[in-house]
This record gives structure tokens, C-alpha cells and sequence, in this order.
């Protein structure tokens, strides 16, 4: 357990910091790389456009990848999450120029338990859509 | 046309095991962009009290990818079609972390289907233990299978 935030010092209300983290299309490219998922709609605009697309979107596992580094970089440990669970409730449609979409995530401490983890509400928000709902993590902290 | 309910219950064990990597854990931590030393670095990890670098919480998607060949979406039987498919939820639970030097087995099964609305949504839960049987993780994952409820008396 090497984390820096202690179990004893969070309380249920605790605020995690709203982060951003920019997507472009070459983390999708590095992504569909290191996950294996090649589906055409993560990279190419053409085919995300013509099966109804907006634009080339995010893989739903990115930005649930992206969400979980709020609480593994707040924590210190990405092997502390024991539990983690999401709803993909919208695309992170990401955009050919040099801004591609921002990501902006944040976390409350829903719950405290007595075995040294705690409960984390997390939400989600690429421009005004709301991408992950029900998103919810359990945390072993130090 | 629906899903097939009789294959609710049925299960895809991998063909063979999956063979955890520090580098597979340094390349998927850079495409996510976690820069944690405790991914990379093996004395970082054992100085943390792992074994070796420990995986991102996500990383065990990679064993849906892996094992696409033989996982229950492209099983003839069920009738699904790939192109209607979108992700809904997704949950890992964790028994213990995903270290370099795994050897992981996994069996995915079908839990569930059940129509919403137009569209139906599969449940399948994959079971991932060590070269020794003990549990490593237990992964849920839902998809949605668009506008095929139509033809059930369900919908």
C-alpha cells in the first residue's frame, strides 16, 4: 500500500479536486494500441460519420481510464482501487484540430468504511454532456 | 432479430493463459497517461510492498481484446450484430492487484439479457484467477445491443 492520503484524514464530503485531461486523437491511436480495441469508430472520421456519428469518439474505456487516474494520482496507488464501476451515458466526441476534446473530472467521498477503504462518487463532463454517470469507485486508502 | 436467451448461462473460458508483462503495464499506463513510478519502476513497487509493477485499474479490459475471438459476442448462436453494439457499463472488482508476472486465467459467461425499451442489454461477468486458482478479479460488463428488442413480446 504505498498511497499518501490516509484513511484517518477523509471524511464523507471529502472533495477530490477537479482536474482536466485533454483527448486527442493520438491518445485514441495509443489507446486502441495498448487496449486492442481497433474499432473503426475510435479512428476513423469517415466511418464514425457515416454509421451516425457526430465525429470520431473516445473509447468508453478511455475516458473510464481517465476518470480513475482523479483517484489513483489523488491516492498515490493505482493498485488501490478495489472496486470500480461506470455508465457510459454520452460520447467524448474528439475533433480533428489541435484542441481535440477536454475531459473534466471530479470526486466526493461518499462513504467511509471500516476497513480502510472509502467510497467515491466521480463525475465526468466533456464540454457540457455529462459521460459517465453511476460512475463509482471503492479506494483502499494508507 | 433478439438475442438468443438460451445461451444465458453459457460460458467462454480463454483458450490460454494471459501472461502479464511489466512492459504491457508501461505501455497501457503511457496511453492512458499514468505516470505512476509504481507502473514502471520495480523497486518503486516492491519498496510500496508489490511484487512488481502493479497494473492501472482498467488494465484487465486488455483480456476482452485478447480473447475476442472466443468471447460470447461473436458466438453464432446468440444473434448479435457487432455493428449495433454500444458499451453501457462496466465494473472491475478487484481481489487483489494485477502484478508483473501474472499468469491469469479467465472464464467470461453470460449473465444476463434483458430488454430496455428498443434495445437489449447483455450482461456478461468474467472471472479472473492466478496460476494458483485464487481470485484476481471479477469483471461485469454491459452492452447494448440497439433496436433489437423490437420483435420480442418482452419490449
Amino acid at each position: 500500500m504505498a498511497g499518501t492520503v490516509k484513511h484517518a484524514d477523509i471524511e464523507v464530503g471529502t472533495e477530490i479536486p477537479e482536474r482536466s485531461f485533454p483527448v486527442q486523437r493520438v491518445n485514441l491511436v495509443m489507446y486502441a494500441g495498448a487496449s486492442g480495441d481497433f474499432n473503426v469508430i475510435h479512428w476513423n472520421e469517415r466511418i464514425a460519420k457515416a454509421v451516425g456519428l457526430p465525429d470520431v469518439i473516445a473509447h468508453g474505456m478511455f475516458t473510464m481510464a481517465q476518470a480513475g487516474r482523479l483517484i489513483t494520482d489523488w491516492c498515490g496507488d493505482p493498485a488501490a482501487v478495489v472496486e470500480y464501476g461506470v455508465r457510459f451515458s454520452r460520447p467524448v466526441v474528439v475533433p480533428d484540430d489541435d484542441q481535440g476534446a477536454t475531459l473534466t473530472v471530479s470526486g466526493v467521498v461518499e462513504d467511509k468504511r471500516d476497513d480502510g477503504t472509502v467510497v467515491v462518487a466521480i463525475t465526468a463532463r466533456s464540454g457540457e454532456d455529462k459521460v459517465l454517470s453511476k460512475a463509482q469507485t471503492v479506494v483502499r486508502l494508507a | 432479430m433478439p438475442l438468443n436467451r438460451d445461451y444465458v448461462g453459457r460460458q467462454y473460458p480463454a483458450d490460454e493463459p494471459y501472461e502479464v508483462s511489466r512492459e504491457k503495464i508501461r505501455s497501457f499506463a503511457d496511453a492512458i497517461g499514468d505516470d505512476s513510478p509504481l507502473c514502471r519502476n520495480r523497486s518503486a513497487a516492491q519498496a510500496a510492498g508489490y511484487a512488481d509493477v502493479v497494473a492501472p485499474p482498467t488494465f484487465l479490459t486488455v483480456l476482452n481484446f485478447r480473447y475476442a475471438a472466443s468471447s460470447p459476442v461473436v458466438d453464432p448462436g446468440l444473434g448479435l450484430n457487432y455493428a449495433l453494439v454500444v458499451h453501457g457499463e462496466q465494473r472491475f472488482v478487484h481481489h487483489r492487484p494485477v502484478v508483473a508476472g501474472d499468469v491469469l486465467h479467465s472464464v467470461a459467461s453470460i449473465e444476463d439479457i434483458r430488454v430496455a425499451g428498443r434495445n437489449e442489454l447483455m450482461v456478461t461477468k468474467t472471472e479472473v484467477t492466478d496460476d494458483t486458482g485464487e481470485p484476481i478479479a471479477t469483471i461485469y460488463s454491459t452492452i447494448v445491443s440497439r433496436g433489437t428488442a423490437g420483435s420480442t413480446r418482452e419490449g
